[in-house]
């Protein structure tokens, strides 16, 4: 996100935004808008394909359910600690706002490997974006899983980076690229997430580049910022958990 | 508090890069993204001009060309569509003089977020760049509504391998760009409005935008997920848009699974392209008023100021350009009546479709009201309002008769649609993009356009489109079907040839006219009439600075507006109009 060339304090100069707030607020908000207008045809598809298609799998047992639900409860966590930071940062306690965003981040990469694990779990069993080993004729069943899953899981990767970068600055490179060897060389060649990793390494190189043009002390307006994005996130998830997960179990 | 240094976030760029590439200026941003339509605008001409001699002349041996096979002729058609309607209409009437226009009118020094303004251009520019590369390996041929499965699998046909995944990918960059440039435009509305600037007071033009800029916002979106999920099932393999059992070219569609290859089709099952084709018009939709709301800002800004009057229903033109924006939303499955629906669905759509009418008539009164009895002055960017007044009604007209299930069952699939679509949707959106030119030229170069020339080009052009587009009515009420590459084959076909060959005359003249256009921009640039400030006795902001604009628009002061945007022949004032920064002592509005 770039800077607001305005700063609104300058009494006077402007007519009051229409929302009483500044640039940056309505920007991530508008980003929010189109996203979750991204999200919402994904949804429409899986609906679309569920639909029209009646021989729909159902195979998550208990195993994947307690771990979605541990995955939920990750984000949910991660939406408090948020907040409080949020909370802090409107106090200008900043030593506190690294702390909970830090706290935030670590539920988010808590969510991404246990999801990982779970992916893996499931290409393991045999089901791929074109077919899947409990209705090979409803091949919608892992192009929807992966589609919506896989989409959601790079939105909270950008989210974990965006609040370390927010909470680190340029300290929170190295541990990115850091994090991203150990992924890559820690997962199997034949792993999706052996090539999946490599987000981590695009993330280090943007987040770079971010702040070399934009060097500057993030303020509590930045942390608000990310805290929507992040909420966002965790909103979304609350809609695939049930739709996804809860509507095809075998329980 | 000196607001200047605060306002001024970014310094006036030195070098050479900085200023005319990686600019983060508004203004320099928008004539990137007007250049670029432009390139854009005559590639898309040539393709049409290619498709015009081929229907008339299918075995014409063309230089360079050859003679044009009946898939190159489908791969032309694909090209035409995508660039004029991503490149060229949704380019240069927001990203060009939306991005150059909307902060000036507004009283603000540049865009909410300059940065991301420079990326969305050049983000525009690569989808640009990869969509012309498709053409060097063989363009798609499914059309720019690129329906599924013929869009979907790489095997369908000619094209349909790399080019269509470079189409896709092009579009899915595109999606990005006009996200990112909608965002922007919506932030700047809302947040960067000069002292005294309430939304009520904002010209028209910069509400056309910011309408615009809400329905890109939510409309690329879906076309970003469609646009992902059809990669997925050319690449990946999914079938969210192929059913099973497809058969092209001998093979069918069960082979043994696995990652596609450019050649073999994979086990498909269970798709929809339905579902491609209600994701796409949901986009596809918003889209023609993405295309056409900038126009009617413009004509609303031109006919007030030619005819020197205030514009007839300011308030009325706002809410019924709402009205527009949102109906919009609701109105996609009117291009599906032909692909199988609900008679009960298709009626909802119908009648919402209709609806749309009430407001396009509002603002149609309302352009004539605001003609009626004004002291018109006839400067060509004046001609060129009223022309778009002219093809939006002749275009609009036939949009109640589409909009009905009965009669669009048969009228869907010939040049009828063409010929609607062309008029509302591409030539009056263009002469929208003409009028601006002509209109904010000296704005932007410092110096005026041939007048002479500009009235050439524009009776050509009107002329032109109408002998173009009109007969292609008849045409289809005859039952010319659209998208066949020749007429040959079938009697009752043959016999409409004589008409076609009539229209690819005029589409020979029309485009020759375009060169008038082209040299008059080129040369008024260089050799036109010295501008002055406000040549055009305009009242909206961009006309109190200096030409062209300096770096923050006005010199370091902010402006601070006391009056609405088209205060013209006010009683008891000076002159016969009153600037928007005219102190407030002057009569109000």
């Amino acid at each position: 996100m770039a800077e607001a060339a305005v700063h609104h304090d300058v009494a006077g100069v402007y007519e009051p935004s229409l929302f009483g707030t500044y640039s940056k607020k309505i920007g991530m908000w508008l980003f929010l808008a189109s996203d979750s207008v991204t999200f919402g045809a994904l949804l429409f598809a899986y609906s679309y394909g569920r639909i029209s298609n009646p021989s729909w799998p159902t195979p998550f047992g208990k195993e994947s359910i307690i771990n979605a639900t541990i995955m939920t409860a990750c984000l949910l966590s991660s939406s408090l600690t948020m907040v409080l930071g949020v909370l802090a940062a409107h106090r200008g306690d900043m030593a506190k706002v690294r702390n909970w965003l830090l706290a935030t981040m670590f539920f988010g990469a808590a969510f991404i490997v246990l999801h990982a694990i779970e992916w893996s779990k499931l290409i393991h069993e045999g089901m791929t974006p074109f077919t899947n080993p409990w209705a090979p004729s409803v091949p919608q069943f892992g192009g929807t899983f992966f589609t919506l899953t896989g989409m959601h899981m790079l939105h909270v990767t950008i989210g974990v980076i965006y609040l370390g970068v927010v909470a680190l600055r340029k300290k929170f490179l190295p541990v990115l690229v850091v994090l991203w060897l150990i992924g890559w060389l820690a997962t199997p060649a034949n792993n999706v997430f052996h090539l999946g990793v490599h987000v981590l390494l695009i993330g280090a190189v943007v987040s770079a580049m971010v702040m070399f043009l934009k060097p500057k002390i993030y303020d509590s307006h930045d942390i608000e910022v990310a805290g929507l994005y992040w909420h966002f996130v965790d909103l979304v998830w609350m809609f695939i958990f049930p739709l996804v997960y809860l509507m095809s179990t075998r329980i | 508090m000196a607001s200047t240094e605060i306002i001024h976030a970014h310094a006036a760029p030195q070098g050479f890069i900085r200023k005319y590439i990686f600019s983060l200026d508004h203004k320099v941003i928008g004539l990137q993204y007007y250049f670029l339509a432009l390139i854009a605008v005559f590639v898309g001409m040539g393709l049409s001009l290619l498709m015009r001699i081929h229907l008339i002349w299918p075995n014409a041996n063309l230089p360079i060309f050859g003679a044009i096979k009946p898939e190159t002729y489908l791969m032309f058609l694909t090209m035409h569509g995508t660039i004029m309607v991503f490149f060229v209409l949704t380019t240069a009437p927001q990203g060009g003089f939306g991005n150059y226009f909307l902060p000036i009118q507004i009283g603000a020094p540049d865009m909410a977020f300059p940065t991301l303004n420079m990326l969305s251009f050049w983000t525009t520019f690569v989808a640009f760049v990869v969509l012309v590369a498709a053409f060097f390996v063989g363009a798609p041929l499914h059309g720019w509504t690129g329906y599924a499965p013929l869009s979907a699998v790489p095997s369908a046909g000619p094209g349909e391998g790399l080019g269509a995944d470079l189409w896709i990918t092009s579009i899915a960059i595109f999606c990005a760009a006009s996200l990112m440039g909608a965002l922007n435009f919506i932030t700047t509305v809302l947040d960067m409005r000069a002292k005294g600037m309430t939304m009520m007071r904002m010209p028209l033009t910069c509400w056309a935008w910011f309408i615009t800029a809400i329905l890109g916002l939510l409309a690329f979106g879906v076309l970003l997920a469609a646009g992902i999920l059809l990669l997925m099932d050319r690449n990946l393999g999914t079938s969210f848009f192929v059913p099973g059992g497809l058969n092209f070219t001998g093979q069918t569609s069960f082979p043994t699974g696995g990652f596609s290859s450019s050649t073999d089709l994979i086990k498909h099952n269970g798709g929809s392209p339905l579902l491609w084709q209600h994701l796409f018009w949901f986009f596809g939709h918003p889209e023609v008023y993405i295309a056409i709301l900038p126009g009617m800002g413009v004509a609303s800004q031109l006919l007030s100021t030619f005819s020197r009057k205030p514009i007839f229903g300011y308030r009325a033109m706002v809410y019924a350009m709402l009205g527009i924006g949102i109906l919009g939303f609701v109105v996609w499955g009117h291009h599906m009546f032909m692909s199988g629906m609900s008679p009960y669905t298709a009626f909802a759509f119908s009648i919402m479709t209709m609806a749309i009418g009430v407001p396009s008539a509002i603002k149609t009164f309302n352009w004539l009201g605001t003609l009626y009895q004004g002291r018109v002055r006839f400067h060509t960017p004046m001609l060129f309002a009223i022309g778009f007044v002219s093809l939006f009604v002749s275009g609009g007209l036939s949009g109640p008769f589409l909009a009905q299930p009965v009669l669009d069952i048969p009228l869907h699939d010939t040049y009828f649609v063409v010929g609607h679509f062309h008029l509302i949707m591409g030539v009056a959106a263009i002469f929208g993009i003409f009028a601006a030119t002509y209109y904010w030229f000296p704005k932007m170069f410092g110096r005026m356009m041939s007048e002479g020339l500009g009235r050439w080009h524009f009776f050509l052009t009107l002329l032109g489109t109408y002998a173009i587009f009109m007969p292609m009515h008849y045409l289809g009420l005859a039952g010319q079907t659209r998208r066949y590459s020749e007429f040959t084959q079938v009697a009752y076909q043959t016999k409409l040839i004589p008409l076609q060959t009539f229209i690819t005359y005029a589409a020979i003249v029309t485009i020759s006219a375009q060169f008038i256009f082209l040299f008059n921009l080129f040369w008024s640039m260089a050799k036109g009439k010295k501008a002055t400030d406000n040549p055009w006795e305009a009242t909206t902001l961009e006309w109190t600075t200096a030409t062209p604009p300096p770096h923050d628009n006005f010199g370091g002061r902010t402006p601070v507006v006391s009056h609405g945007p088209y205060e013209y022949s006010v009683p008891g004032a000076a002159r016969d109009f009153v600037m928007q920064n005219d102190p407030a002592t002057t009569p109000a509005h």
